[in-house]
């Protein structure tokens, strides 16, 4: 076992020794890494932060019968004992137009507009919540509400999440075509920069396996190195991230507040920046497991069985 | 005593059909020391490397300590390498690190403990005289001394077997008796030591047994 660790530790050494022989090459490659993980991971980041949003709405799905300004009592009753006698919908709420004005006032700098508009300007409002089912009846109920008397709109507010839901989905396809396409760029780049360093090191090599050494123990800094690139540039991918999204949030504050309203980007979470950096670590070790695959062989005096 | 090495009818052709061993049959013994001579290009450097399977026999069975090689999985070479000091023709000094550096190579591939190793290192480079030369770049090194890094580098992991091809090359007669010297004594502490030379003064100042190749073949 301690061996094993010796070993493993050895391996991880003279690949950091590997690392710091060429500082320099070897920051230009973390940064490529990190500029090309940045890009997918930025999206996906964004895409996350929407879906937040439209997550609060995507479960419910209502819909929101507005009345005409001249309802009466009367009409208000008449719907409300139709709606009670649906069997479709789940539950309903009817909001006046008095208590609609209340909240407003009180969620809003707008007291003084309402104030000075001198009458109210907004509708009576029934909010059905529908439950689960499908457009199909949706479509029936609201074309059956809506010529319902005094009905002036009916709104389903599911409409808008499911046009986000749509293009999160597109969004998300976009991330998982980046992702697979710069992660074959870092498995290539890692493929390439192995092949120089084992180029380089060929004598070492060579002369490491006649003097006994194992093939996994000439794998293996080549794999650490690859594993180490890769993850480092996550590293630096998940700091130039975390820079922007600060960024971003100083902007967005000033945005929000001209809006009243809190909006605030979140980073990753640690769950997927731990994915980040094992995803992109994992890549680094493919590209040096097949280059190492194909390079070492090369360097074989033990195949020349004829 | 138990052979050592034993070779039954060993053909060796190198890709492109050249032959350059010749049904070979030989056994060399436990703690012997072993000369094989010949011309350039008798094939004595393709025996060497037959027995730390560098090259592998095209006919013929070769049998190191209990292990028959020429069967041996490519995964099991490292094992058999490990029993072996091989001081190679074309020395393979790595010239991007010491002397010190250099010998502790074949400790470093078995993972051999560190703090333990340093000092094995020093034995072995005392052992040639060079202990003075740790922190030396090789570059710097005489052809004598370069020589004697190598027969280092080849048994600071105290191998049982120890095979030396063309260790005197290009070194001067003064310098052949030492490091011939050096090869006695490992023989005296029972290593079985086998050496490869075209080298006529080394061979008329010996005892040991000769085995001269000729275009391949052993003569009698
Ligand atoms: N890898 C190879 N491929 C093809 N032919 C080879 C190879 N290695 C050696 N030979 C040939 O095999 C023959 C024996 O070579 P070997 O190196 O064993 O000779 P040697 O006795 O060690 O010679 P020298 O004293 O010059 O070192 C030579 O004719 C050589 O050209
Ligand atoms: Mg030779």
């Amino acid at each position: 076992m301690s061996s094993w660790l010796s070993q493993h530790g050895y391996a991880l050494l003279r690949a950091l020794r590997q690392l710091a022989a060429a500082p320099v090459t070897s920051l230009l490659s973390i940064i490529v890494f990190s500029i090309v993980l940045s890009l997918p991971t930025g999206i996906f980041i964004l895409l996350e932060n929407l879906r937040e949003i439209s997550g609060q709405a995507t479960d419910t799905q209502q819909m929101t019968i507005m009345l005409d300004t001249a309802a009466s009592q009367a009409d208000v009753e008449l719907i409300n004992a139709r709606l009670e006698k649906m069997p479709t919908i789940e539950g309903f709420q009817f909001i006046s137009k008095e208590i609609a004005l209340q909240e407003l006032q009180q969620e809003s700098g707008m007291a003084e507009v309402m104030h000075n508009l001198g009458q109210n300007p907004l509708p009576d409002v029934f909010v059905i919540n529908l439950g689960h089912i499908s457009a199909n009846e949706i479509e029936k109920i609201q074309a059956m509400v809506q010529i319902w008397p005094r009905v002036a709109h009916v709104l389903v507010d599911t409409d808008w999440a499911r046009k986000l839901d749509a293009m999160l989905d597109v969004g998300r396809l976009v991330v998982i075509m980046l992702a697979s396409l710069f992660g074959v760029a870092l498995v290539i780049v890692i493929f390439n920069t192995i092949r120089l360093q084992i180029l380089t090191r060929h004598d070492e090599i060579e002369l490491s396996k006649l003097i006994g050494a194992t093939d996994s123990y000439i794998r293996r800094p080549f794999l650490y190195f690859g594993a180490l690139q890769g993850a480092a540039g996550a590293a630096l991918a998940w700091l130039l991230l975390y820079f922007a999204i600060l960024k971003l949030n100083e902007a967005l504050s000033e945005l929000a507040r001209l809006y009243a309203t809190t909006f605030t980007l979140n980073h990753l979470s640690w769950r997927d920046s731990l994915i980040l950096l094992l995803f992109s670590g994992a890549l680094g070790w493919i590209g040096a497991r097949w280059s190492v695959a194909r390079h070492l062989s090369q360097i074989d005096h033990d195949s020349t069985i004829s | 005593m138990a052979a050592m090495i034993s070779l039954n009818n060993v053909s060796k052709f190198y890709p492109g059909g050249y032959e350059a061993l010749k049904s070979i049959t030989l056994s060399i013994s436990q703690g012997e020391l072993i000369f094989f001579s010949g011309h350039s290009g008798a094939g004595k450097s393709t025996l060497l490397k037959l027995m730390t399977a560098i090259e592998r026999p095209t006919s013929g069975s070769i049998v190191v300590g209990q292990q028959n090689i020429d069967s041996l999985r490519r995964s099991a070479i490292p094992y058999l390498r490990r029993n072996i000091g091989m001081i190679f023709q074309e020395q393979k000094i790595l010239y991007d690190r010491n002397v010190f550096a250099n010998v502790m190579l074949p400790l470093q591939v078995t993972a051999f403990d560190t703090r333990a190793s340093a000092s094995r290192v020093r034995a072995a480079l005392d052992k040639v005289g060079l202990l003075n030369k740790e922190k030396a770049d090789p570059v710097t090194l005489s052809g004598g001394e370069k020589q004697r890094l190598c027969i280092a580098r080849a048994v600071v992991h105290r191998p049982t077997i120890l095979i030396a091809d063309e260790p005197t090359a290009n070194l001067d007669s003064g310098y052949a008796r030492d490091i011939m010297a050096v090869f006695e004594s490992f023989n005296q502490v029972g290593v079985t030591v086998l050496i490869s030379t075209h080298d006529r003064i080394l061979l008329d100042m010996t005892q040991h047994r000769v085995l001269e190749l000729r275009h391949g073949k052993l003569v009698a």
